[in-house]
């Protein structure tokens, strides 16, 4: 699409690499802190960890306004039916980082009261290990996430009539 | 309340903890204005039969308004609102609002089902177990050495809490004493733990009723706390690190360096939040008289730590059951005098400073010693004899595969956590895990107290009586 | 277990042996304890340094109860419940209470026969009980008689079983290893 002539001072890209621009650098997080590491979530976007650097500062307590959930904390079965409802009523393109043990494999608590892992509720996209993880995990697992929408790794294709 | 008339009294709430304890003090915030009065504590009686049953309402739902309990709530206690509040209104005319179970100021994964008339709460129902976790079944399936890790995780904000009271009651059943800088070392954790917990309170309450920079600077000193627990124990957060038979390692080299880093600092960041919020308008407005809990109600609901302080109530467990040497210490134990969110704040500054003050007595007086008891039944055969030894070896490799037996027996153990009374109450049956383990949480008890706190009292007030109280719901559902 | 004489007799032998027992039954020095436990025949004692620990029959737990308030224990700490499985009677609730002038604690227990548990509620000793004992019975399935509301509170209304009774499984399904890339 580039042209060869382009004037001076002009850049060109694709729609889609800005859009994916966009997207990457204001992406806003549902507020769905459950357990222990809804604690370090909230130290990551406090001072010393700032995700305003990223574009992330601000978490959204309406799904309808956010673009990312992060699940922080383990999932029990009383409280999937509610995650699931809250990833339905977030808009399209939404993305779901399931941070700590817990939230990715039910974590040392294999037992009655907790969701073995919560893509077995909700799609996700970036797995963060630790129990709890530190802020500079999840970081790492967010700027993991943006690389992978910058680079179209993850698409979402949008179904009319869901989410 | 109305602003000029009160300056006086904002003033006698700054200095309330500094003043000699009265429990039976009269409530004079209540008559500022539209706050909730407590017909009870106003007359000075604290018979129990007046204590309503506030949280009678409905399985996971309010039920019908006609129960004569429902009835009992609304004639239970005077009213004075800017409004006339009609008693005639119908049912109809009242609405139910559902708050959470995803919800950014219930502090985790609360529902309240909140029943109002205009503005004014009426009636409230905590609904939780949406982070049960089934731990005291997972506990059943973990050795005593494990049992920390389980437990730990259940109050998060105050995990060396949980897991010095899990330790103490199954040091109770196998009868081992700690050597004396194991005891110092558990009681160092758990006042920094205690600090670090109080701080975050006050970012969130802070930012539950406005004061988003609040949350900044508290998150500022606790990074400080949390530092110093990830270079002792390897993590910030649930540690594992105080065990049965003493603490899983010795403090670093050089932890007198940080400790007094951390003694400068945080004292300095919370004379900045007493700057901040003394003498607020905004702040005082939404905590003055905000949420009151009587004394007597704190005894019915088990009520119990800096709430309970706030309320009048002088109960500290490390003055009354003294555990791991506390007593060697010196401190106070602040007191409220109305038991609204107000003491409640000052109760917890107050107790920042007593808890530094015993980090401080500590880094003056540091045993030295061993870390952890000698007792080999508990106690992994140090490393150097691990190279040596076949047997050591094969010690090391039993207590921590199979790990110890308990006596038969069953204990309870409480510690003052920073939330209230911790107990652990554990059952042997002489085996290699525990038979059970029971957690009581002193957010349970605040959870379910909710009602007492917030019915009658306007719904912009819900969330400052909430964050007040400073539940976590880990420690809720467990 | 220490209580195992108790826990092995039925209720009603308990009762009946204290009843023949019961003019020479001794009582505890402390006046508190003595006058707590002393209307109640089914019940015995242990002495702490900070605690007490007694033991009644169910049909004699709320009366020891309301007892317990009268004399000072007036801040409601815990109810829980424990499932002894083999041992007769099967479950056993345990109160905590404590004395806030007096320093002291009172753990009451109390043994519940095992095929349909009843236990009379507390609530109107102790509101503070509420909750506890929604959570008994919702993780034991043992039945607080006059309880205003005894309904599930940690798990789903829907749930099936009782989680901490010793023949329900913990639950844990075998570790897999998913592929990350079909999940969509």
């Amino acid at each position: 699409m580039a042209g060869e002539v382009s004037p001076p001072g002009v850049l060109l890209t694709t729609l889609e690499k800005g859009v994916n621009w966009a997207r990457t650098r204001s992406m806003w997080g549902a507020v769905f802190g459950l357990a222990c590491c809804a604690i370090e979530m909230m130290a990551t976007g406090a001072a010393h960890n700032d995700l305003g650097r990223f574009g992330m500062e601000v978490f959204r307590a309406s799904p309808r306004q956010a673009d990312l959930m992060i699940v922080a904390g383990r999932v029990s079965q009383k409280m999937a039916p509610v995650l699931r409802q809250v990833y339905d009523q977030m808009s399209e393109p939404k993305w779901v980082i399931s941070m700590g043990a817990c939230a990715s494999t039910g974590g040392m608590f294999n037992n009655y009261a907790l969701v073995q892992g919560v893509d077995q509720v909700v799609p996700v996209d970036i797995y963060v290990p630790g129990c709890p993880p530190g802020p500079q995990s999840l970081m790492h697992g967010i700027l993991t996430l943006h690389e992978k929408v910058m680079d179209g790794e993850i698409r979402r294709p949008v179904i009319h009539g869901v989410g | 309340m109305s602003d000029k008339d009160t300056t006086e009294e904002q003033q006698d709430a700054a200095v309330a903890v500094e003043e000699t304890p009265a429990v039976d003090a009269p409530m004079e915030r209540g008559e500022a204005g539209r706050r909730r009065l407590h017909e009870m504590w106003v007359a000075g009686t604290e018979e129990r039969a007046d204590v309503r049953h506030f949280t009678d309402e409905g399985a996971q739902e309010l039920l019908g308004d006609e129960g004569p309990d429902v009835l009992a709530i609304q004639r239970g206690t005077v009213v004075e609102d800017d409004y006339e509040f009609d008693d005639s209104v119908d049912a109809e005319e009242r609405q139910i609002i559902n708050m959470g179970p995803q919800h950014p100021s219930t502090h985790g994964v609360l529902r309240l089902q909140i029943e109002l008339e205009g503005e004014t709460v009426r009636r409230v129902k905590p609904i939780i177990g949406y982070l049960h976790t089934g731990m005291e079944k997972t506990g059943e399936t973990l050795t005593w050495l494990q049992g920390p890790t389980n437990v730990t995780r259940m109050d998060y904000l105050s995990p060396f809490h949980n897991e010095l009271a899990f330790s103490l009651a199954v040091e109770k059943l196998l009868g081992v004493d700690i050597p004396e800088r194991g005891q110092v070392i558990r009681i160092l954790m758990t006042e920094l733990n205690r600090v670090s917990s109080h701080l975050l309170w006050i970012a969130t309450q802070g930012m539950d009723i406005g004061a988003i920079s609040m949350m900044i600077y508290g998150w500022r000193e606790r990074e400080l706390v949390l530092d110093f627990f990830e270079k002792v124990t390897g993590l910030r957060m649930n540690h594992n690190y105080i065990r049965p038979g003493g603490v899983a390692a010795d403090l670093p080299d050089g932890w007198e360096d940080d400790i007094e880093m951390l003694l400068r600092k945080v004292p300095e960041g919370v004379a900045e939040y007493r700057e901040i919020l003394d003498e607020n308008p905004i702040f005082l407005d939404r905590t003055y008289g905000v949420g009151v809990i009587t004394p007597a109600e704190c005894r019915a609901y088990g009520v119990t730590g800096p709430a309970a302080r706030a309320s009048g109530i002088d109960f500290d467990l490390r003055k009354a059951f003294p555990y791991s040497g506390i007593d060697k210490y010196e401190f106070e134990v602040p007191l409220g005098k109305h038991g609204d969110v107000l003491d409640r704040y000052h109760v917890r500054i107050a107790e920042i400073d007593q808890s530094l003050g015993i980090v401080r007595q500590i880094l003056e007086t540091m045993p030295a010693g061993d870390y952890r008891t000698a007792d080999r039944k508990v106690t992994p055969p140090p490393r150097k004899r691990i190279d040596e030894s076949m047997e050591a070896l094969i010690h090391h490799f039993k207590i921590f595969t199979s790990g110890f037996q308990v006596p038969a027996g069953e204990a309870w153990q409480s510690v003052e956590s920073p939330r209230g009374e911790l107990g652990v109450y554990v059952v042997s049956a002489g085996g290699a895990r525990p038979w059970r383990v029971h957690v009581r949480g002193p957010s349970f008890a605040h959870v379910q107290a909710l009602p007492v706190a917030m019915t009658d009292s306007l719904i912009a007030d819900a969330v400052a009586t909430l964050a007040s109280l400073d539940p976590v719901l880990g420690d809720v559902d467990r | 277990m220490a209580d195992e004489e108790l826990t092995e007799q039925t209720a009603e032998e308990a009762v009946a042996e204290e009843a023949s027992a019961a003019p020479e039954r001794e009582l505890p020095e402390q006046a508190v304890l003595a006058a707590i436990v002393e209307p109640h025949e089914s019940a015995t004692w242990q002495i702490a340094d900070d605690e007490w620990v007694v033991m009644v029959s169910a049909g004699e737990y709320h009366s020891l109860a309301a007892a317990a308030l009268v004399n000072g224990f007036a801040t409601f700490i815990d109810l829980c419940g424990v499932d002894y499985f083999r041992a007769r009677p099967r479950f056993e609730v345990v109160l905590t209470l404590l004395n806030y002038d007096d320093p002291m604690r009172l753990r009451v227990r109390v043994g519940v026969d095992g095929d349909e548990p009843v236990v009379p509620s507390v609530t109107d000793v102790y509101p503070g009980a509420n909750f506890y004992e929604r959570e008994t019975y919702d993780l034991f399935g043992i039945d607080f008689s006059g309880h205003p509301d005894l309904t599930r509170i940690l798990m789903p209304d829907d749930w099936e079983g009782y989680p901490l009774r010793k023949d329900y499984a913990v639950g844990s399904v075998p570790i897999q290893f998913k592929d990350a890339h079909k999940v969509q």
